[in-house]
């Protein structure tokens, strides 16, 4: 892993105001697109009109479009930006791999079966104002996540990470084999719902969706918070940090679960966006180095930039027609990959 | 390089010139007595022109007229079945315009075929007519589209002089949430049939046939009337009073402040056939309830 020449023997007051400088640096950045996100859009409203309290609210359109369309759609863009990101550093640091992505260990292809099913088979479900095809996709991502981590706990010695990765992959293939089993078993209309639902989209249109999605979000960081030292010793490598004195196995599952919470939540939200996850984490370590204490954070905030960002850019530069953010994300995202890719070259 | 040029041209003006539809060629061929639609709109007009006897096989998604539950299902769009449907002898096959893997192979073994597209309303009759032709059954593929054509006119008439609502015709959408929504753009026979029945498409300068809609563009557009198409499995009235309810997360958009969202189920919605004056009955019903007995 590059960047390997923070040592954990810098002063903490160092660490401390660097870490306060990219909170800041990272925040204004993330504060400003939520700030700014909302006033963009393919209808031009007038924030006057949006906070004028003379107009009843059932009738006013610019609050409407401000409050129901646009800032749930940011919120959504945030913690789904946030939620990719940091899985993908976590990812990363676990499975020692640059190549990871929360797309990695195929809960993210549960989330997407989850949702096809309940598309293709007309699931009807609610619960607590949630509908069928996020709580199916949040099944589905539960429902990998335990395989995977079934895995987790069956391996053996020193090939951890190889076992978990390849077992990874391979559980993505089967899982991609059923979507296309379930895509042919599909009916015309259920086919385009599904892929455009695997194009991803933002348009929460309520708060509810946001509100189930924060609680295993929460958990998710709950998890985070206690990984970035030991994420700092694993990445370079599991003996060395058990030699140090990580409990490298109990350390693996907090990681492997947090991340694949988040990776699941985000993915019932906004379907699978595409790149979020894999460049955010490198772009963000070539700002600030390799302290996961600086990298969790930094990607958190850049993560939720960048997706509120694409977002922008998907509802207006086709307006009044809205792109599907995947197709923005991944736009942006490879050919970022590949300057990254080249550059290391 | 060269010869291999030549042949991939001679190749393409060889397809170009087979995918052109046996009807424009003219009726050559004796009337076929054993044809096979895989187009749920042709099946339905070949029994609305009286050719329903003539049927042998139709396509995995035909369902109307219910006489088709006993005919043998050769596949659809994307999934033709070859085998079966050269097993069954036809002497002619009714394929879309876009199956030209599927063309191509009926050309090999031989088998006469007529192809199908539509773009819009106009064409439902056109369409029927042709295709009287091309089975030997002129006369009643007239009178069959001349009945449509009348019944269609009578409900332009009955609307012509009534305002016009701005109407927002979903066609899917993610049940329980106003996510993934698909509406009818300002192109193709459902757009025709909201302008005949008397609305104005809301999505009318979007010239594409379906648009993906967010809350947003319907919170801008303002619809006085949304009508949501529901097919498939038939839905209950409690379910169908809740998806209704979904809609109150966008209080000002007019159709749901004078609660004029509807939903509205069967599959005349979907083909573009015989029962399209149906269909416009039905949406002149929702858009002018005061006009309609």
């Amino acid at each position: 892993m590059p960047g390997t020449e923070y040592s954990l023997a810098r002063g903490t007051s160092t660490v401390r105001s660097r870490l306060a400088w990219t909170l800041a640096g990272f925040g204004i950045l993330a504060l400003g697109a939520c700030l700014l996100a909302p006033l963009a859009g393919g209808t031009s409203i007038s924030l006057r009109n949006v906070f004028d309290r003379a107009q009843p609210y059932a009738t006013n359109i610019d609050a409407q479009i401000f409050f129901i369309a646009r800032l749930p759609r940011v919120i959504a863009a945030a913690l789904v930006g946030s939620a990719l990101a940091l899985s993908g550093v976590v990812f990363q640091a676990l499975l020692r791999n640059p190549l990871a992505s929360p797309d990695t260990l195929g809960v993210s292809a549960g989330a997407s079966l989850g949702a096809m099913l309940a598309i293709t088979f007309n699931a009807d479900v609610s619960i607590g104002g949630l509908s069928t095809v996020p709580l199916a996709s949040f099944t589905g991502s539960l429902g990998a996540l335990a395989i995977v981590y079934g895995l987790s706990v069956i391996r053996r010695g020193g090939t951890s990470t190889m076992v978990l990765l390849l077992g990874g992959v391979t559980l993505t293939a089967l899982l991609s084999a059923v979507m296309g089993f379930v895509q042919f078993v599909a009916d015309f209309t259920q086919t385009f719902r599904n892929v455009r639902w695997m194009m991803g989209s933002l348009d929460v249109a309520s708060y509810a969706p946001i509100v189930a999605a924060l609680v295993p979000m929460a958990f998710a960081c709950a998890g985070f918070a206690t990984l970035p030292r030991v994420l700092d010793l694993i990445s370079v490598g599991a003996e060395s940090a058990a030699a140090r004195g990580v409990d490298v196995a109990r350390t693996e599952r907090v990681a492997l679960i947090s991340a694949s919470l988040a990776t699941g939540a985000a993915v019932s939200l906004a379907g699978p966006v595409a790149f979020i996850g894999i460049i955010v984490p490198h772009l963000v370590r070539l700002i600030v180095g390799a302290d996961h204490r600086l990298v969790l954070p930094a990607s958190a905030l850049f993560g939720a930039t960048l997706l509120i960002a694409c977002d922008v850019v998907a509802r207006t530069i086709m307006a009044p027609l809205e792109l599907p953010v995947g197709i923005v994300t991944a736009l942006v995202g490879a050919p970022v990959f590949l300057w990254l890719l080249f550059r290391r070259a | 390089m060269k010869k291999l040029l030549l042949l991939l041209s001679l190749a393409a003006l060889l397809l170009t010139t087979r995918a052109v539809p046996s009807a424009q060629r003219g009726p050559v061929a004796p009337p076929p007595g054993r044809i096979v639609s895989l187009v749920p709109a042709t099946t339905e007009m070949l029994y609305a022109m009286g050719a329903g006897s003539r049927v042998v096989g139709v396509g995995t998604y035909d369902r109307y007229p219910p006489e088709v539950d006993k005919l043998p299902r050769l596949g659809g769009l994307l999934d033709p079945n070859i085998e079966q449907l050269i097993a069954i002898r036809p002497d002619l096959v009714i394929v879309y315009d876009t199956q030209t893997e599927l063309r191509r192979q009926l050309e090999r073994a031989g088998i006469p075929m007529w192809g199908y597209s539509t773009k819009g309303l106009s064409d439902v009759t056109a369409t029927i007519k042709s295709l009287g032709d091309r089975i030997g059954m002129a006369a009643q593929a007239n009178a069959a589209a001349t009945g449509i054509d009348a019944r269609l006119q009578a409900v332009r008439t009955r609307v012509a002089k009534l305002p016009r609502p701005k109407t927002l015709l979903i066609f899917g959408r993610e049940p329980g949430s106003l996510r993934g929504m698909n509406a009818s753009g300002g192109y193709g026979f459902l757009h025709d049939l909201v302008e005949l029945a008397g609305g104005v498409d809301v999505l009318g300068d979007i010239k594409q046939a379906a648009v993906s809609m967010s809350s947003e563009m319907v919170l801008a557009r303002a619809p006085d009337v949304i009508i949501e198409l529901h097919y498939g499995e038939a839905w209950p009235p409690a379910k169908i009073e809740s998806e209704r309810r979904v809609w109150s997360a966008l209080p000002s958009v007019p159709a749901v402040r004078n609660g004029r969202v509807t939903l509205l189920t069967g599959d005349e919605f979907v083909v573009p056939g015989p029962r399209v004056p149906l269909a416009a009955e039905r949406l002149a019903a929702v858009l002018h309830p005061e006009s309609s007995r």
